[in-house]
């Protein structure tokens, strides 16, 4: 049996919709994100798992365990908020020592012992004596997350833990969490709506929307298989071909680095004419316009993108490889995800 | 569990959990205190007001009578004339004194903040004493330059209550001028807009409201006070000494009553207004706004350098004539130096009255401390308990709008009554400490909820999944990171109850008499000296506790400075952010500056219906948490 379950959960907030109708199932010892838009209720989806915002109706069953009336302390979880919550008046070490002396049991050597033990596996050891605020946002975010595992929770929620923190260090922390999760071998539920982190990051990537869960897979799963149209234009960049979304008709989508650029005496399927070529380092993004007027991208790599002698108005042939070619109904949830998305995702369909 | 049995029950049960059985009992009985001692006793008030002297009930026939007789209107028309005047004067002054202070490069800045904020040290019986050794008929002044005195009547009252009022304005004008958004001045000057339409066009519109407030603070104060025309009024009647007249002179409670009614229009008109006003006052300043330079202008800043000088003078020369009144042996024929002014006899309470006011004072600030703070911790900290939080919340800002003078009456009617239990608390110190705690209930509120609000609202969520009692956390996190604002609730809790006369008048017996009201009656006796020592004595006290409360932020500015040596700051957390520019000296005013903060889910995300409920409360943190996460999404929500 899965170690969490979330059964039907629905969550209400006056008339609309936070959750609907949610089921996740979340395996022992799993990094699992959950990945959205902002207001997608993936933040509710956590508080509810926490018990923190109860559910109007559905059950969450945590190790066997119906939890859904519980309130959080019964629930046996660590959490790491954006915001770190780190008690401004106490020392790193204080901070730590204060979760663990709640737990009772422990002398209190043992206790410190612990202590130092989640310290030094942070590599905060150091700075143990330091209060929060003399600390870079991300040994902050750290403290948070010894903070959390040093009770030892069965699992562990972390709600936006890298979001205030700026490029660099959050590329690191993702890795450093993600160690210490697969040493811990403790069930994390992680919200982001970094796609990048979820991506990275997790084993299996949860993707809301509208308060549903739009698919639930790994993240190659995820990538190369998008189960509807919005997880296809919410993750990575896709190109929508076909009818215009209005019509809600049958769109043929293809990521930007799955099509080809071919000679005009070669096999094509389509042409476009160059509006304008993105630089990125080692690939370079074609931006073109087909004949029936849709917008395309194309990765090409740099080398390559050399090669062709670019200029806006020239006119490129592509070839769509069918294997990579996936068709979608209806749904044009990309349009305004393309908007939303931090990820510039989408090109405009 | 039995109650699942019952799915209602269970229900109940369930959320009860939830928002903790505690907590809702901390809020139950936070509310039911404040239900007690404010809404019973006024209660009581308004039912007196329809019953003659026997206790018949007799209708309107209490207002009619009143409302009708040539008293009443001459009564009204000179409280609305002392009011409306006093504003005219103590605002503009305010605010000019204020513009000198931060938006002026003139010396000895901190020097005239001091200055301005001495009046409010004192009681305005005091303010009147003074001015009586200065300009009454034997006034210093008067005498130096051998004119008739006109003090006695308008002219005393509405300087007494300038001088009260206006530092009242002058701190709520530099709470908001303090707040300058420097670019408006930065674009201005490289558009090359003149000064004078800087003022007009950029400052003025930023202090709109506070100007708005002001007014009502100003002419809400004067329109109830008791203590300047009780000592300078002569026989120019207003309102407050109508009330006490009735009730202390005639015993004719249900007349009282009526003119407490009535006492409270204003009062009640300011605070609906300022409810309304202060929503749309939250705008433009933000912590992002930038710090303004100020350019010299040499004409500018002698202007106001004259005027705060001038201020200065009054002030000291009020104080020092106090101090000649209350050290010569007496005053104005034998001016020899004395001390015995201040073996203060016994006929008038002794200097027992000096030390039961220290002693009121103390207990009341220990008192409304600890309940005001846990009053806002209650309905900050319960969530799921929207309806009742929202109740909390109105409840907390009532008392802003009940004159003191009210207070006291109403705590007659209640007290009492020989049916009430709670009567026992009559003629002790007791009632006084309560009726003090309830008077200035409503700015310490704002201050507690403010700086609640300021800690990470996911201490509680962490406390829960670490299984740290809510207490503990309390305890050992929300009370230590408090206490700047609890000191400075603390200060404005003694302070006031030091110089508060206006419901301790109806409230202090001989046998707990108290300073303010021992002044009131040796100066009714004669007694010039002895008032003008003892109104040394309170001012004294209340500078040592102010001087006392600046050296402890400043150590605990200094120990939090200490300490930060890496520049990554959360500045949410920083403890020196606190009280700067938000603190209270003894402004009600600034009240109603912060009200936005205290309204429920008022910045949540602009949607008006989000602090209709609580489901919908909840839903604009969401959002708005999520929004502030993710700054590129929200541009296209």
């Amino acid at each position: 049996m899965s170690f969490l379950q979330i059964q039907g959960v629905t969550k209400k907030f006056g008339t609309q919709h936070a959750l609907n109708d949610v089921d996740v199932t979340i395996e022992k010892g799993e990094l699992v994100c959950i990945l959205g838009p902002s207001g997608c209720g993936k933040t509710t989806l956590l508080r509810v798992i926490a018990g923190l915002t109860s559910a109007d109706s559905g059950r969450i069953v945590i190790d066997g365990r119906d939890v859904t009336h519980l309130p959080p302390a019964k629930r046996d979880f660590g959490i790491v908020f954006q915001s770190y919550a780190l008690f401004p008046n106490m020392t790193v070490l204080g901070n730590v020592l204060f979760a663990l002396k709640q737990k009772g049991g422990r002398i209190r050597d043992e206790m410190e012992q612990r202590a130092i033990e989640v310290l030094r596996m942070v590599d905060l050891f150091d700075h143990r004596t330091k209060y929060p605020r003399q600390l870079s946002g991300g040994q902050q975010q750290r403290t948070a997350l010894s903070r959390a595992i040093a009770i030892e929770p069965s699992f562990l929620l972390l709600d936006e833990p890298l979001s205030a923190l700026d490029a660099k260090v959050r590329t690191k922390l993702r890795t450093e969490i993600r160690a210490i999760q697969k040493q811990l071998g403790v069930t994390t539920v992680m919200v982001t709506h970094d796609q990048d982190e979820a991506l990275t990051m997790a084993d299996r990537v949860i993707v809301m929307n509208n308060a549903v869960v739009e698919q639930t897979g790994t993240p190659r799963e995820i990538y190369d298989s998008p189960a509807s149209a919005f997880v296809a234009g919410f993750i990575g960049s896709m190109n929508f071909l076909g009818d215009d979304g209005e019509d809600a008709g049958e769109r043929w989508a293809i990521r930007p680095e799955n099509i080809q650029t071919v000679a005009h005496d070669e096999r094509w399927d389509i042409h476009a004419k160059v509006t304008d070529v993105e630089f990125k380092g080692a690939i370079t993004r074609v931006h073109g316009v087909t004949g029936d007027d849709h917008p395309v991208a194309v990765d090409l790599t740099s080398r390559r993108a050399r090669t062709l002698d670019l200029y806006e108005g020239k006119v490129l042939y592509l070839r769509l490889p069918e294997e990579h070619l996936s068709a979608y109904t209806g749904v044009t949830a990309d349009d305004a995800a393309s908007r939303r998305s931090t990820a510039a995702a989408a090109v405009p369909a | 569990m039995s109650a699942a049995r019952h799915p209602a029950l269970a229900r109940a049960g369930r959320w009860l959990d939830r928002v903790g059985r505690t907590r809702l009992l901390l809020l139950a009985s936070a509310l039911a205190l404040l239900v007690t001692i404010m809404v019973l006793p006024m209660a009581s008030l308004f039912e007196q007001a329809f019953l003659d002297n026997r206790g018949a009930f007799v209708g309107f026939d209490n207002f009619v009578s009143y409302l009708t007789s040539a008293g009443f209107r001459s009564s009204l028309i000179n409280t609305v004339f002392i009011a409306t005047t006093t504003t005219l004067i103590a605002v503009p002054l305010g605010f000019f004194y204020a513009f000198a202070l931060s938006r002026t490069t003139i010396k000895a800045k901190r020097f005239f903040r001091y200055i301005a904020m001495l009046p409010i040290f004192m009681p305005t019986v005091v303010h009147a004493l003074g001015l009586i050794y200065l300009f009454g008929r034997q006034g210093i002044v008067t005498r130096f330059l051998g004119v008739e005195s006109v003090l006695s009547g308008p002219v005393g009252i509405i300087t007494a209550l300038t001088v009260w009022t206006f530092p009242q304005a002058f701190l709520m004008f530099s709470v908001a001028l303090e707040y300058a958004a420097g670019r408006f001045y930065e674009a201005a000057e490289s558009l090359g807009v003149k000064p004078l339409t800087q003022l007009l066009r950029i400052t003025l519109p930023e202090i709109k409201y506070t100007f708005i407030n002001a007014c009502f603070v100003v002419f809400t104060l004067s329109f109830t006070d008791f203590g300047a025309p009780r000592v300078v009024g002569g026989n120019f009647n207003v309102l407050a000494t109508d009330i006490f007249n009735q009730v202390i002179g005639q015993f004719n409670m249900g007349m009282g009553a009526v003119v407490g009614t009535v006492l409270i229009m204003p009062a009640l008109v300011s605070f609906v207004v300022g409810r309304l006003t202060s929503s749309r006052n939250s705008g433009a300043m933000n912590s992002r706004s930038t710090a303004l330079t100020i350019r010299r202008g040499p004409w500018r800043d002698t202007a106001f350098f004259t005027l705060c000088a001038l201020v200065t003078v009054f002030v000291l020369g009020l104080i020092a004539a106090l101090a000649v009144g209350a050290l010569s042996t007496f005053y104005p024929f034998d001016l020899t130096f004395t001390l015995s002014h201040f073996d203060f006899q016994v006929g008038h309470g002794g200097i027992a009255a000096f030390t039961n006011s220290v002693l009121m004072a103390t207990l009341t600030a220990a008192i409304g401390t600890a309940f005001v703070f846990v009053f806002a911790y209650a309905t900050e900290k319960t969530d799921g308990a929207g309806p009742l939080v929202r109740f909390a919340r109105l409840l907390a800002s009532i008392p802003v709008a009940l004159p003191g003078m009210v207070i006291g009456l109403a705590f007659i009617f209640f007290f009492n009554d020989p049916g009430n239990p709670l009567g026992v608390i009559h003629g002790t110190v007791a009632i006084l400490v309560v009726a003090n705690v309830l008077n200035f209930f409503a700015v310490p509120y704002i201050t507690a909820s403010g700086a609640l609000k300021k800690l990470d609202r996911e201490f509680e969520a962490v406390a829960d999944s670490l299984s740290i009692p809510r207490w503990k956390l309390f305890f050992r996190v929300t009370v230590p990171m408090s206490v700047p604002a609890l000191l400075e609730i603390f200060m404005y809790y003694f302070v006031s109850a030091m110089v508060t006369i206006s419901a301790m008048v109806f409230l202090s017996t001989p046998q707990f008499p108290i300073a303010a009201v021992a002044i009131t009656h040796m100066e009714e006796a004669g007694n010039l000296s002895g008032a003008a020592a003892m109104s040394l004595l309170i001012l004294l006290v209340n500078i040592l506790v102010r001087l006392a409360y600046e050296v402890a932020v400043r150590l605990i500015t200094a120990r939090t400075t200490r300490k930060e040596t890496h520049a990554h700051l959360d500045s949410d957390l920083r403890l020196g952010r606190h009280g700067r520019g938000l603190r209270l000296h003894g402004a009600r005013g600034g009240l109603r500056q912060r009200l936005p903060d205290a309204r429920p889910g008022a910045d949540a995300g602009g949607d008006p219906s989000a602090d209709g409920d609580v489901e919908a409360g909840a839903r604009g943190d969401d959002a708005e948490r999520e929004a502030a996460r993710e700054p590129v999404g929200a541009g296209a929500r």
